[in-house]
Parts: C-alpha cells; structure tokens; sequence
C-alpha cells in the first residue's frame, strides 16, 4: 500500500501505530452509536411532547372508555421508558412499529419514500460530487484567473442562498415564467419507482446540486493549491512528466482525500435538506411524509424517519472522521 | 506575537470590494426592514384588490394569494427575519464561544466532556428539531430564537476550541497564570483577543446561516405570527400562483437571496483577511 512508510521504519513501531488506529476507531465508533442511543432518546422524548394521538383520532366526543381502549391498544397506556426500550428493540431488529393513524407498518408506509428520498440524494451526490471535484482543482490550477474568479464567486452566492430560494428561482427560470423545460412539481405515484418521473427529479436534484457543490469545490481547490505546491508535485515535474500527468495522476488524488470528509458532511447536510426541497416540489419523500405526520401527532412515523436521519449524519460524520485520520499523516503519527 | 485584533480585521477587510459591497447589500435590506413598515401604503393584512393580480389599481406589483398588497407586504417582513436571526446568532457566539474557550483552557475531562456534548448537537437533525418543537409549542419567537442559537452554538465552539487549543500553549498565558490573574480574566483578556479572527469569520458565516435558516421555517410555515408578512413564508403562500403573478414569490426571494449574500459576502471578505485562511486573491 502506498501509505505503508508512513508508519515507521520498524515492525513494532508499525504494529503500535496500527493499534493505535484501530483503538480510535473503535472509539470513534463508539462514540457513533452513544450519540444514536442519545439522539433515539430525545427523539422519543420529543415527539411524546406532540400530543396525545388518542383524542385527534377519536375526536372530542369519544366516551372515556373507547379512549381508554384506544390508549392500550396503541400501547401508550404503558409506563414512558419501557414503551423507549420496546421501541429501540424493535428500530434494531427491524421492526420500527405501526402508524397510528391506520395501524399499518411503518415500514409500508415509509419505505418507498425513503427509497425516493435516496434516490433523490443520490442524482444530487453524483453530479455535485464530480463537479465539485472538477471545479475546485480547476479553479487551483488557473488561480486568480477568470475561470477562478467567476466560479468562487457563483460559488459564494449559491453557497449563502437558502435551498427554497434557489429553487424558487428554478422554478420561475425553468419550470414557469421564462422557459417551460421541466415540471414544477414532482409526480411520483405510491408504488412506482422514482425514476417512472425523471423529469420531476431534475430540478430537486439541480437545488440540492447547488446547496452542496459550493462548500465542496472550496475545499477541493484549498486542497489542491496546498498539493500543487507541494516538493513530490514539483519532484513530479522536474522528472519531466507531461502535465498532465502531474496534475491528474499525482496531485489530484492527493488533493481529494482531505476533500473526502467535506463530501461525507455534505451527503449528511442532503438528509436534512431533502425534506425543504420536498416540500418545494412536492416530491414524494421523507420530508413529505414528516411534514404530513408531525401535526396529526402520528409518533411512530416521525420517530423512525427522524432516526433514518439521523443515522445518516453519524455514519457520515463517522466516516469523515475516520477518512481524515487516514489520510491524514500528521492525525496517524500523533497516535504514537 | 501579533494577536488579530476585531478593529484591524474589520478594517483591513473593508478595503476589500466584496466586504463593501456586502455590507451596501445588508444595509440596504436592513433600510427595507427598519423603515418598510412606515413608507408601506396598506398595512400587512389589509385587503388590496383582486388576489393574484398583476396590475391592481394603487399596487406597484400587484396583490397575493389573498389580495393584499405584495409590496406592502414585502416592506413589513423584514423585520421578524432580521431580529431574530441578529439574535438567535448572537447567543449562540456568545454561549459557543464561552463554551469553546472553557473546553480549551481546561483541556482533559472537561473539555471531553464539553465538546462530545458539542457533537451530540451536531448530530440531531437540526429541521427535526425546529419542526417537532414548533408543531408542539406553537412558533413562538424566543423558541425559534432559541432552536437557531442552539444549532449555531456547538459550531461556535467547535472552532473557537480549535483556534485557542494552541493559543493556551503559549507562553504569554503561564505568564498571567504566574501573576495569578483570575481564570476569568485569563480567558477573556488573554485568550480570547487571540481568537478573533477566525470567530469573527465564523460569526458571519452563521449570521447567513441563522438568516437562511429562519426563512426556511418561514417557508415550512413557521413564522413566527400566523398571516404576519415575513419574506419566507411569503414566497411559500404565493408559489403555486407564479405563472399568474410571480412577484408575489419572487420579491421576498429576491430580499432574501440579496440578504444572505451580502452576508456571505461579509463573511468571505472578512476571512480573505484573516490569516491562514486561503480563499482567493486577498485584493480580490
């Protein structure tokens, strides 16, 4: 492996720093899971404090026996941490409960959302991750020249704009007012995959694209200006090698690993962002499905999309942590 | 050593053309927001004319989706985003700061403690939290205020941690120890003037951040005051009428995009001029 001089000359001084790493890991796993346990708790906490579903469901007029009834049968007749703990059993073996509002799965009814939700990040991932990629090693190679200038400060501008108000804009420039390209709202059906309406996909994705690409072409090109400087870079050259090899086989890959963690955040900050930009094109995912539950106080349904959400930024936070101690020599020596 | 001082970064950041034109932007909004409500011909709810049309007889932009004057409208909401996103953003400096600079004087079990707590914030989806805790409570202003100050806060102290981690190293802060000043006195007159740089950077940043913020929840429907004009629920209320009259939705978007660039616009200037801090040509 090309990291492996890093970690010293001798064998034990090798397997020690490799210790060291994996005891960081370890701790940085378990670190992961306690703020999950934490998160899981609030998150119970929280949407208990939503309102009693009972009365909602049955209206004022319901006899206080019905209520009772309704009471054990949804099981909130329970005492408050040991409905918790059946809870997390069942979030752990796949069994995030029933709606309340008709007593079906949470998994039917959430999951094609979440599948639509997905898909959506992922289009907005994969166009905004190499386009970032492209644009900060651009913008380092021909530093404080047009292409630079012009994209740091579009950069700026859509990195400062809310999500809603660069959609909105979308909408009146190619949905509406001035040309008529794509459909201002998405139409999904129950059942269908998200893909039956590419079309509807195109300007969420094109919103989150923007909300995520400004914050990753700043790193990669900060990135690459540091790598471009560097002696092996500068090694590469006198060598004689073309440019281009320089550039792409030599400081490219090197300006990307301190980029890795930037992308991992901002596939965590597309969790959040989804449910505004759903709402704004009505695209039949979590951030619908959340905006619908929480007034009717429908519990089980919040609570397993807000712990989807919330795994998604642990594990990404996780995985940029761990990324940058990789990559990073100066993180991996320290160990010692 | 030379520590950055406000007053010096502030200046020499004001020499650059982006830090100026940002703040003409977020004075301009500002004059919008302060005045808006005096110079508005109806006031916020009044009825103008017909809803959703384009040229009403004594409207410049005509009226909304419920026929009350965009314009108007647009004068008056300004104020709730502006006020609480200054102050939601200064509690959340102030407890973040405080927080980051306690975390790196002390160090060990302290400062472990501290800013795991720190990471357990940044964990919980933020939306989640602003959008249970106003279903449940109702959208008040201090809890709006206070959703945004706890979002901003555990970033505050993030990177004032890390910027005053190596400051605490330095001699200068064993001197004051050995005079025996008070620890209160050591993190405020001897560790913080150290840090200003990079949280003043960061302050502008969550400045934009607080504003964009507040105006999505105006847009999920969370303003603060039920049919008060506030520029992100205007721009929801008026959206599915865009083809008939845009502007309903687009001068709200435009106050807020011009807003929250003039503020980042503060914010990058600010950071050309910080050191250490590589975002382009400082002259730029």
């Amino acid at each position: 492996m090309a990291g492996a001089p890093y970690w010293g000359a001798s064998a034990t001084a090798a397997s020690s720093t490799f210790m060291g790493i994996f005891k960081l890991i370890v701790r940085r796993v378990l670190l992961g899971v306690v703020t999950l346990l934490v998160v899981s708790f609030a998150v119970f906490a929280l949407t208990n404090l939503l309102g009693d579903p009972v009365h909602r469901m049955l209206g004022r007029g319901a006899l206080p026996e019905v209520v009772k009834a309704k009471r054990a049968e949804l099981g909130l007749d329970r005492p408050f941490f040991t409905r918790y703990f059946e809870w997390l059993k069942g979030l752990m073996t796949g069994d995030p409960g029933n709606s309340f509002s008709n007593g079906s799965p949470v998994m039917d009814i959430v999951g094609d959302r979440i599948k639509n939700s997905l898909f959506l990040m992922f289009v907005a991932s994969m166009v905004s991750i190499p386009l970032s990629l492209f644009i900060g090693a651009r913008a380092a190679l021909r530093r404080d020249k047009t292409f630079d200038r012009v994209t740091s400060n579009q950069m700026l501008i859509f990195a400062a704009m809310p999500e809603f108000v660069v959609g909105a804009f979308l909408t009146v420039l190619l949905a509406t007012n001035v040309w008529h390209v794509f459909p201002a709202t998405s139409r999904i059906r129950p059942g269908q995959p998200p893909w039956s309406d590419w079309k509807g996909v195109i300007l969420p994705a094109i919103t989150l694209t923007l909300a995520v690409t400004p914050h990753v072409s700043r790193t990669m090109r900060a990135a690459m200006i540091e790598v471009l400087e560097s002696d092996y870079v500068e090694m590469a050259r006198l060598k004689g090698l073309p440019e281009r090899a320089v550039l792409w086989r030599h400081a490219f890959p090197n300006a990307v690993g301190p980029t890795l963690q930037v992308i991992a955040l901002n596939i965590a900050y597309l969790a959040g962002g989804v449910v505004v930009v759903e709402s704004l094109f009505n695209y039949r995912g979590i951030g619908i499905a959340l905006r619908d539950a929480i007034p009717v106080a429908n519990a089980p349904i919040v609570q397993f999309i807000a712990m989807f959400i919330a795994t998604i930024y642990v594990v990404c936070n996780l995985l940029a942590d761990l990324g940058a101690i990789l990559v990073t020599p100066r993180l991996r020596t320290r160990l010692q | 050593m030379s520590a950055e001082k406000p007053a010096g970064v502030w200046r020499s950041s004001l020499r650059l053309w982006r830090t100026r034109i940002g703040i003409a932007l977020v004075l301009l909004l500002v004059g919008v927001a302060i005045v808006g409500p005096w110079v508005a011909k109806f006031s916020p709810s009044e009825f103008a004319g017909t809803p959703n049309t384009r040229h009403v007889p004594g409207t410049w932009l005509g009226t909304d989706y419920l026929g009350q004057d965009v314009v108007s409208r647009f004068l008056h909401g300004g104020r709730s985003i502006l006020w609480m996103a200054s102050v939601s953003t200064l509690l959340g400096f102030v407890f973040g700061a405080a927080i980051g600079l306690i975390a790196a004087y002390n160090r060990g079990r302290l400062d472990d403690v501290l800013m795991r707590g720190m990471d357990i914030l940044l964990a919980f989806p933020q939306l989640l939290l602003a959008l249970v805790a106003l279903t449940t409570i109702g959208p008040e202003p201090w809890l709006i205020i206070t959703i945004v100050a706890f979002t901003t806060m555990p970033r505050i102290a993030r990177i004032t941690r890390g910027a005053a981690v190596p400051v605490v190293e330095r001699d200068f802060i064993g001197a004051a120890e050995a005079l025996g000043e008070s620890r209160f006195r050591i993190i405020t007159k001897e560790l913080l003037p150290n840090v200003t740089g990079p949280l003043l950077v960061e302050a502008n940043l969550r400045l934009t951040y607080s504003i964009a913020t507040i105006a999505g929840l105006g847009f999920l429907g969370f303003a603060a005051e039920v049919n008060a004009a506030d520029w992100g629920q205007m721009v929801q209320e008026n959206r599915t009428a865009l083809t008939v009259a845009p502007w309903g939705t687009l001068l709200p978007a435009f106050a807020i995009a011009l807003l929250t660039v003039g503020t980042g616009l503060i914010a990058d200037g600010v950071s050309r001029t910080v050191a250490g801090v590589d975002r382009g040509r400082p002259d730029a």
